[in-house]
């Protein structure tokens, strides 16, 4: 496919291997931010044909691990109400909550639906207008704008049988909260390419500048990856802490003001809780006081619930970069991806579910290298 | 979640009060929402998550990362590739004449969703 090809040249990856390893001279430690990155490195391997000195520790940027468990199991609540149309992303079904998941409340009869867009939601609710038609919007600040343009469209349209559960997230706040946790060993971000394409760079260069950390915004593809690494690492060598793009084509300095504007109608931010990582202060974003009606937790009265989290799952720890994967004793064992413990097992973009597919195999538990115990 | 792939615009039309076009990824074509891109015009290359136009992909920025990355080898066209002088050295053979650099065109069952991670 055009422009997504041409980004997995092998020969161009060759070269950029080559370069990046005439340039490392002592051992490095990057963050990716994205969990899209982290499968698109474990798919590929680049994480095992990049020099001995450089580790990519995987970062907390998949939403649906980090969406808290309260959240979740509101999210089931919800979806068990015989009134309800429960719309999602299917990534979210087999996010375990306390005792069940989504794909559970379906079997029990509830009318759990999953769509490709929020837009094919608030289409749900206008074919049932005699149902409440719910979508869990979950998301960093790359889905974010598609579920404000939906509520925002809702209120045009006068849809008030929609609503939407928000559990959305932003990454400056997290790096920051990574950056500032004494467990800290990463020296460098690939900074999220799609979240800066709506976002743009402007929120980094002090982030950048305050932990003296290098941040390289980073596309998706293999080329892009090691174009990402090869920035880091050259500024690591030189001594330099700066933003720079690594993904031009996708991502302008200004990102995309339509949306960023849509954004700041629509949400507030707001503190977030995130799964297996604690509440990070600014950290995510709620409907604005001008959008409530269409906010699923105040229409439906949740209210507080008790959430049990399995004691072994360690997916905060793999979140955070403290361990990967394969570290954890339950994984591959007690946890799978038709088993799971956590919602790093199950996501498309989760670190555990990309060690399951790619890495489980070949003898031994796991080619990779067991990382420094941080 | 944040997957989001390169597709071509196809058509543009209003509807409901909403810009809205047709967009192929390959083959595969989808309504795209282009309210966050208002003036992308139909034959043009954006990036798309969830049904969403998020950026325009700027196709003269993708050749010039390309050419940038074609130019890294310059060093190794002139004094010859590191790989197999180290291969030399460590006593292997000579591997035979190399296939072409660039993979053929991608099977056309090569899925979207598949190839985009």
């Amino acid at each position: 496919m055009k422009y997504l090809d041409e980004f997995q040249d092998p020969a161009l990856a060759r070269r950029l291997f080559d370069e990046i390893r005439a340039t490392v001279t002592r051992p490095w430690a990057l963050m990716e931010v994205c969990g899209g990155q982290t499968h698109s490195i474990i798919r590929h391997g680049i994480d095992q044909l990049l020099p001995d000195e450089i580790e990519l520790i995987h970062g907390p940027g998949c939403p649906v691990c980090v969406t808290p468990l309260e959240m979740i199991d509101k999210a089931l609540e919800i979806a068990s109400r015989p009134d309800v149309i429960f719309c999602s992303f299917g990534d979210m079904l087999r996010v375990p909550g306390t005792g069940r998941d989504l794909f559970t409340v379906r079997g029990e009869g509830g009318d759990v639906r999953v769509v490709y867009s929020p837009l094919d939601a608030l289409r749900v609710a206008r074919a049932n207008p005699d149902k409440q038609v719910v979508f869990f919007g979950i998301g960093f600040e790359t889905t974010a704008p598609p579920n404000a343009m939906t509520v925002y469209q809702a209120r045009r349209l006068g849809i008030r049988n929609f609503s939407l559960l928000v559990s959305h997230v932003r990454v400056p706040p997290a790096i920051e909260a990574l950056m500032t946790s004494p467990d800290c060993r990463v020296q460098a971000f690939l900074a999220a390419g799609h979240v800066c394409s709506v976002m743009g760079t402007e929120e980094y260069p002090e982030l950048a500048e305050r932990h003296r950390v290098p941040i390289v915004v980073t596309g998706f593809e293999p080329l892009d990856i090691l174009a990402g690494v090869r920035l880091a690492v050259r500024q690591l060598e030189r001594g330099e802490h700066r933003v720079e793009n690594a993904y031009p084509r996708a991502v302008r300095a200004e990102g995309n003001p339509a949306a960023r504007a849509m954004l700041a109608d629509v949400f507030e931010v707001t503190d977030r809780a995130w799964r297996g990582i604690g509440t990070i202060p600014a950290s995510g974003w709620r409907l604005a006081e001008a959008y409530r009606e269409f906010d699923a937790e105040h229409r439906f009265a949740v209210g507080d619930l008790t959430t049990v989290e399995p004691a072994e799952c360690r997916s905060g720890d793999v979140l955070q970069g403290l361990i990967k994967p394969h570290e954890c004793e339950a994984f591959g064992t007690r946890c799978t991806p038709r088993t799971p413990l956590g919602a790093t097992m199950v996501s498309s973009e989760g670190a555990c579910a990309a060690y399951y597919l790619y890495r489980r195999l070949g003898g031994v538990p796991t080619p990779v290298k067991a990382a420094p115990v941080g | 979640m944040c997957l989001a792939v390169p597709g071509k615009v196809l058509t543009i039309e209003e509807r409901d009060g909403t810009r809205m076009a047709t967009v192929d990824f390959g083959g595969v074509v989808k309504d795209v929402c282009l309210e966050y891109l208002p003036d992308l015009a139909v034959g043009e290359y954006t990036i798309v998550h969830v049904g969403f136009a998020l950026q325009r992909l700027d196709e003269q920025s993708a050749q010039q990362t390309l050419a940038l990355f074609q130019g890294l080898g310059l060093m190794e066209e002139e004094f010859g590739d590191a790989w197999e002088q180290a291969a030399e050295q460590a006593g292997e053979p000579a591997p035979a004449p190399s296939p072409p650099a660039a993979p053929t065109a991608a099977p056309a069952a090569a899925a979207p969703e598949g190839s985009a991670r």
